[in-house]
């Protein structure tokens, strides 16, 4: 996994709360069987709305999405972080996110910021007043920053110390929990016989 | 202290837990389908790794396949490859798979409670939200998104942070024609599509407890539509004698080995939750949504909320969106709503009693002129099943569609859709925008009311029809 210590990009306010995963990418682009690609599926029937903000030219290269309350809910689907992902984002900032989403995230280098809802609002009008306008996201010391002078935005945001760890330094899960294979074994040794198995 | 049911099964699948570390879980059951494993298996192959427990680990076909002729190719070549990809990765690794056409097959969550391979006290896992339903066996269950599968794949554990605890205590019991749909969405329109988040919520109190297993699996299905990590439901002699007897449930001594096990996984009296919610089920009424999330619901026999209604801003804005993407005034009453799709079916109602329950309402009726009824069983099993009773037959003469299994309308990957500006009123678990095709309306409802609403046209129930 590729490390993550800052981000600065454009910011895309997304001014809807329960952004599900089916909003995300629907069903219908799950098919692939790659991790890519999926950034045609992304907000899919959203984008056919011209009105939508990634069709505003200032906001298409964004790649810090701003987004209301409950953002990820629903399907467990990494394919929503995908898409977010081979779309160009690189953070998402919510008040709050669904649990697999913001797993699946950590997982996958995408970072979740969680913010006081004070500071998405603060954002949003930010970013809606000057389109194009960039945000950074430094997760050494999980702060987020938009603006300048006086108006500017500077807040923490929250993640968890592990994920923020192990994004930091690009570490793959797989490889950490490999090293304990003798504790796995271990383990394995002390299962009651009259679980069930499949083979 | 004592404990609750969830820190029992939580604790005593420990691997290794360090300060400052997610704990490592072993996971007891690993299932598996066809859209969230194939980047998974190919990041096995990747890494030169194996499937570390094959004999834990069960696939099956589900979302993307079809429900009318299941013994031809998939017409669909996108679907097809993604299926073949499973087929294909499951040969490779050694992973027992139920495909299209074995009489196994099914949707995943029906799939495993069915063969006894779902049991209390384990740690399940599916790269599928709905995994919550196994819940209901008094399992610690949850959906993982694919990084997590390859995780599971790869070592059978899994890096989890302690969830907090909730109680849902739920009083009295539920009135004649009121289901655990409507126990299950009513508590939703309560806490909002986040209530349950960073929780792992125990179901308990007399209404739970008087509830069949596949009116429990129906309730813990709908735990992630709250938001929260997974529902359980303790076990007790409703589902001991459900697993008693089925192909992956021990056996002679195992047996009772295994129930005297199972007996202690209750909560503790002295046990503490971070939080509890208390419902009385005696005041529950048929429960319907009329917006696009599962916490956008009002009673049968209520009306559309008018946004003005919300305090909350982000609420109010929430509404009107729902609103006009449902094409819903507020105001108009909930029975007035006209439907075109009837779905029965899903990981959430599409086990054999929901059909039977679904045929003695549509027995010697007919589904209204301009309404579809799509009935889908949840695995070829309950299919089979539900033919020997004849449902098929009463389903066919009242004029519905009878298909063969899998995850259909629920979510639309098959072929299976609404038509843009449809509306249907399904028994599935989400009513998002687009979830059961693009631009189709989804109004959540209980097994009764689909099959009253099928009659009718209009969102009923079964009392409806003897007026």
């Amino acid at each position: 996994m590729e490390q993550f210590t800052t981000h600065t990009g454009v910011g895309v306010p997304l001014r809807r709360s329960n952004v599900d995963t089916d909003q995300i990418i629907p069903a219908v682009y799950l098919k692939r069987v790659k991790r890519t690609g999926f950034e045609d599926g992304l907000f899919a029937a959203w984008r056919g709305d011209p009105g939508f903000v990634l069709n505003d030219e200032a906001y298409a290269a964004g790649s810090v999405l701003v987004a209301g309350p409950d953002f990820g809910t629903g399907s467990s689907r990494e394919h929503a972080v995908w898409a977010l992902q081979n779309y160009g984002f690189k953070v998402v900032i919510s008040p709050r996110f669904a649990d697999i989403f913001r797993g699946n995230a950590g997982k996958s280098g995408l970072v979740a910021a969680q913010v006081d809802e004070k500071v998405v609002q603060r954002l949003w009008d930010l970013l809606e007043s000057e389109p194009g306008a960039t945000v950074s996201v430094d997760l050494e010391s999980r702060t987020v920053r938009a603006g300048e002078g006086p108006d500017a935005i500077e807040d923490s945001f929250d993640i968890d110390d592990y994920t923020r760890w192990r994004l930091l330094e690009g570490l793959d899960d797989i490889d950490i929990t490999l090293s304990h294979d003798d504790d796995i074994a271990a383990y394995e040794s002390t299962r009651p016989v009259w679980k069930p198995a499949t083979l | 202290m004592g404990k609750t049911l969830a820190e029992k099964v939580w604790e005593s699948h420990v691997v290794r837990s360090t300060a400052g570390e997610p704990d490592l879980l072993y996971i007891d059951l690993h299932l598996i389908h066809e859209v969230t494993s194939p980047q998974a298996f190919d990041g096995l192959r990747l890494a030169g790794r194996r499937v570390r427990r094959p004999d834990l680990t069960l696939a099956t076909e589900d979302h993307n396949v079809p429900t009318v002729d299941w013994d031809k190719p998939i017409a669909d070549p996108v679907s097809r490859t993604q299926v073949e990809t499973l087929r294909r990765n499951c040969e490779e690794f050694g992973v027992r798979l139920h495909p299209l056409g074995d009489i196994e097959q099914g949707i995943v969550h029906v799939v495993g409670p069915q063969l006894g391979l779902t049991q209390p006290g384990m740690t399940i896992v599916c790269g599928d939200s709905h995994t919550s339903t196994h819940g209901a066996f008094g399992a610690l269950a949850f959906g993982i998104g694919t990084s997590e599968v390859e995780h599971v794949l790869a070592t059978q554990t899994l890096p989890q942070a302690r969830p907090k605890t909730m109680a849902v205590t739920v009083n009295g019991s539920l009135s004649e024609g009121v289901t655990a749909k409507d126990l299950v969405l009513t508590l939703i329109a309560h806490t909002g599509t986040g209530g349950g988040q960073g929780y792992v919520v125990e179901y308990r109190g007399p209404a739970i407890e008087k509830l069949s297993m596949e009116a429990r699996m129906t309730v813990c299905n709908m735990s992630i539509e709250w938001g929260a990590k997974a529902g359980l439901i303790a076990p007790d002699q409703t589902t001991f004698d459900y697993i008693e007897g089925r192909q992956g449930a021990p056996k002679g001594a195992d047996w009772e080995a295994a129930v005297e096990h199972w007996r202690s996984l209750v909560t503790d009296d002295d046990a503490e939750f971070d939080e509890e919610i208390v419902l009385d089920a005696s005041t529950m009424t048929p429960f319907v949504t009329w917006g696009t999330n599962p916490g956008q619901g009002v009673p049968l026999g209520g009306r559309v909320p008018q946004p003005e209604e919300y305090d909350d801003p982000q609420d109010r804005i929430a509404a009107e969106k729902a609103l006009h993407y449902m094409a819903l005034e507020g105001g108009t009453r909930m029975r007035e709503v006209k439907v075109d799709t009837v779905f029965v079916g899903s990981c959430t109602n599409g086990r054999i009693e929901d059909l039977r329950t679904a045929a003695e309402i549509v027995r010697g009726r007919h589904v209204a002129p301009d309404t579809r009824l799509l009935v889908v069983p949840g695995s070829v099993r309950v299919r089979l099943q539900a033919e020997e009773e004849g449902l098929d037959i009463i389903f066919k003469e009242a004029g519905g569609e009878w298909r063969g299994a899998g995850c259909s309308m629920c979510l639309g990957m098959n072929p299976d859709q609404l038509a843009p500006g449809e509306r249907s009123a399904s028994t599935s678990n989400r009513n998002f925008e687009g979830r059961q095709g693009k631009g189709g309306r989804t109004h959540l409802v209980s097994v009764p009311v689909a099959a009253a609403t099928a009659i009718r046209g209009t969102l009923s129930s079964p009392a409806d029809l003897e007026a």
